[in-house]
């Protein structure tokens, strides 16, 4: 399916920009400690896999970085995560306006129980960034045709998103978050639901997104994050244990913790 | 650590044998099938029972005994001062028509030539309802060129001639009852035979106001009706956005502290609280601090919101949590602000629910008895309240008080009109819920 080969791709990676800048972040769920002094560099136009056991707090940071947390009443964040130099947790910032720019597709396609058309154009309407009605088509056309699904469903957007295939869905759910423009997107285990088939072209998309984009993958399959991704960062109990390169970690990794686990030994 | 290979092998048994363990298993099984289906069926046969009473006793409200017969509008009675003035007119009191319509009724039975033996002046008078001549007045005072003129007048026979020809008073009883007599029973079956006196459906059942002791046949459940359909626009118009708007506060933005804890296990114990404390609530608060008018359809529905409020909540709370809290990611993942996730896509999904939790309540609140009584609903309001908003504010009766309110009369044809009301009561709650299912079906969205 992907037609690069890994070096070609780690090659690309060094003259990144770093879109997403995170100093000492901390996360706690009531009393428990989940994530703890994690510092990371996401950098743009860059596939960034977070990988590690169940439980080690690869999701939470995930979700840290379009402040899907706060929807949480326990969950408190510390530390700093800057996003082109500028704090997502700043009072000042409000989360609406940041989850347009750092979109997210979830683990379990959840399109809405609406037209396709209604899903991918909910975002746009709701950011007033399609002010006509024809842009408004052209912001749908582009969205379905970059997640790979305009085809399947060009003559059928008045019908349910949830009538598609899971695959599909999926990839409606990708059109949905890119449909903002957001800057960065991320992706938490978006194929643990799905089929070998689906997985693949879900893969394939995620390389193409790369283009734009800085997509963030939250995966536990590390065949998955040694195809698509080029930065990985392997998190064990709540620490950052070692991020580097898709290469370095899979073929020398420095930790033995990283080791072990990409070894099968633990996780 | 026991290895599992090294346990005693198991003895080999057949499938084709069921054991003690699984028989005894099957039984229990088939006997609780048993109990349940035993619980449906009583259930059933419960319903039943209460349908078939309701519409033996009641399903003859809807029909009513009337005579036709030719009146003569005699001008010396209606209008001795001869002028046609409908002010002079108006001081002839019904007693007069009444003697129009004796006259009316004694030639009729003269020129049909039915012969009954022992028909006194009362059986004459008493055969007709006392409401007739308060109509035929009523029409004379409005058409005053009817005097002098002799019409075809359809009139309501008294409610025992009425009971006569549905069969419930029997000859031997007309015999025995002190207020009727083997002679009118012979009169209105002669009558009946002759075609003069006909049944036909009872549209003034449905639409007249309550009617005196005296004349239960006049008696309908027009201003019930009113005073029920203005109070469910109440409880509708206060209760679904107070209700809806408090669960989704609670559902999904409160913060989860002590004090919405409180709220949550009161609005779960307001739910419990019997009926009658609201009536007493209302009362209090509504008529002697507030000041509003006793009986009148502003304050039982006001009442009525208060004790339908917790249903509504309770329900659409349910609803709400029943959303898959995937879409609400799928809307804060998009950047929708928690506002516009909860109406652009919670409440949606949660419509169906919160709908029928609406309706199942207003038909909770529609069939609530105890609290209108406090609030002086029982009172005898023979004028139809005025169209809202001043009607609010008018005398009204409502369903289940005027059944409750007919029961407690003397006249047995009382209890006949009671069973009628319950029929109509049963048919509106019937119409509600099916509107309840069609709008359930209608919202329904599968995700």
């Amino acid at each position: 399916m992907n037609q690069m080969t890994q070096a070609e791709r780690s090659v690309q990676t060094e003259t990144r920009d770093v879109k997403f800048e995170c100093r000492d972040v901390q996360v706690w769920y009531g009393e428990k400690h989940a994530l703890k002094d994690v510092g990371v560099d996401i950098l743009d136009k860059t596939v960034t896999a977070f990988i590690g056991p169940s439980g080690c707090g690869k999701s939470t940071f995930l979700r840290c970085l379009n402040r899907m947390n706060d929807t949480i009443a326990a969950a408190r964040v510390g530390g700093q995560m800057l996003l082109d130099g500028e704090d997502i947790y700043d009072p000042r910032v409000d989360p609406v306006q940041l989850r347009a720019r750092v979109g997210m597709v979830f683990q379990k396609p959840n399109p809405f129980p609406k037209s396709i058309y209604d899903n991918v154009a909910y975002g746009p309407r709701i950011h007033g960034l399609a002010p006509t009605r024809a842009d408004l088509d052209a912001v749908v056309e582009k969205s379905l045709r970059r997640a790979a699904l305009w085809d399947d469903v060009k003559d059928r957007l008045g019908e349910t998103g949830t009538s598609l295939s899971g695959g599909q869905q999926q990839r409606l759910c990708i059109a949905r978050a890119i449909a903002t423009s957001p800057e960065v997107l991320l992706m938490d285990e978006p194929c643990s639901a799905l089929d070998p088939i689906a997985t693949a072209q879900i893969e394939e998309l995620i390389d193409e997104l790369r283009d734009r984009y800085s997509v963030v993958i939250v995966t536990h399959s590390m065949q998955q994050a040694a195809r698509v991704s080029q930065k990985t960062a392997f998190f064990h109990l709540g620490h950052l244990v070692e991020y580097a390169s898709t290469d370095d970690i899979f073929t020398s990794p420095k930790d033995p913790r990283t080791e072990s686990y990409i070894t099968g030994r633990i996780g | 650590m026991s290895d599992p290979a090294q346990t005693a092998p198991r003895p080999r048994r057949s499938l084709l044998q069921t054991d003690a363990g699984t028989r005894r298993r099957n039984a229990a099984e088939r006997r609780f099938r048993t109990y349940g289906a035993a619980a449906i069926l009583t259930a059933m046969a419960a319903l039943a029972v209460l349908m078939f009473t309701v519409f033996r006793d009641g399903a003859s409200a809807f029909v009513q005994a009337r005579a036709t017969i030719p009146v003569v509008i005699a001008a010396d009675v209606v209008d001795p001062q001869g002028n046609r003035d409908p002010a002079e007119m108006a001081k002839i009191l019904t007693m007069s028509y009444s003697r129009l319509l004796d006259q009316a009724l004694t030639r009729e039975i003269a020129r049909s030539g039915i012969q009954v033996g022992g028909l006194t002046q009362r059986d004459i008078t008493g055969f007709l309802s006392a409401q007739a001549r308060a109509d035929l007045r009523r029409a004379v005072l409005a058409d005053p060129s009817l005097v002098g003129q002799e019409i075809e007048w359809r009139m309501m026979t008294s409610s025992r001639v009425d009971a006569m020809l549905k069969g419930r008073i029997t000859r031997e009883m007309a015999a025995r009852d002190a207020r009727t007599s083997v002679a009118q029973y012979d009169l209105a079956m002669a009558l009946r035979d002759r075609g003069v006196v006909r049944a036909g459906f009872n549209w003034r059942f449905i639409t007249a106001p309550d009617g005196s002791d005296s004349r239960p046949e006049a008696a309908g459940l027009g201003v019930a009706i009113l005073g029920s359909f203005y109070m469910m626009l109440i409880v509708l118009v206060l209760a679904l956005p107070i209700g809806v708007a408090a669960s989704i506060w609670l559902e999904e933005f409160a913060p989860k502290n002590r004090l919405t804890d409180v709220i949550e296990v009161n609005i779960s114990n307001l739910a419990a609280v019997p009926s009658i404390v609201f009536g007493i609530l209302g009362l209090a608060a509504f008529i002697n601090f507030v000041g509003l008018p006793r009986s009148a359809p502003i304050v039982g529905g006001l009442v009525l919101t208060l004790m339908t409020l917790p249903t509504i909540i309770i329900s659409t709370r349910a609803a709400l949590k029943a959303v898959p809290p995937s879409i609400r990611d799928a809307a804060l993942g998009v950047g929708a602000s928690r506002m516009q996730t909860v109406f652009h896509h919670v409440l949606p999904l949660a419509m169906p629910g919160v709908l029928t939790g609406t309706i199942l309540g207003l038909a909770q609140a529609l069939g609530e008895t105890a609290p209108l009584m406090l609030i002086g609903m029982v009172a005898f309001v023979t004028t139809y309240p005025s169209a809202p908003p001043q009607g609010l504010f008018d005398p009204a009766s409502a369903l289940p008080v005027q059944i409750y309110n007919w029961t407690q009369r003397a006249d047995p044809a009382f209890f006949e009109r009671a069973s009628g009301a319950i029929i109509v009561l049963l048919a509106f709650l019937l119409a509600m819920n099916l509107i309840a299912i069609w709008l359930r079906r209608k919202f329904e969205r599968r995700w």
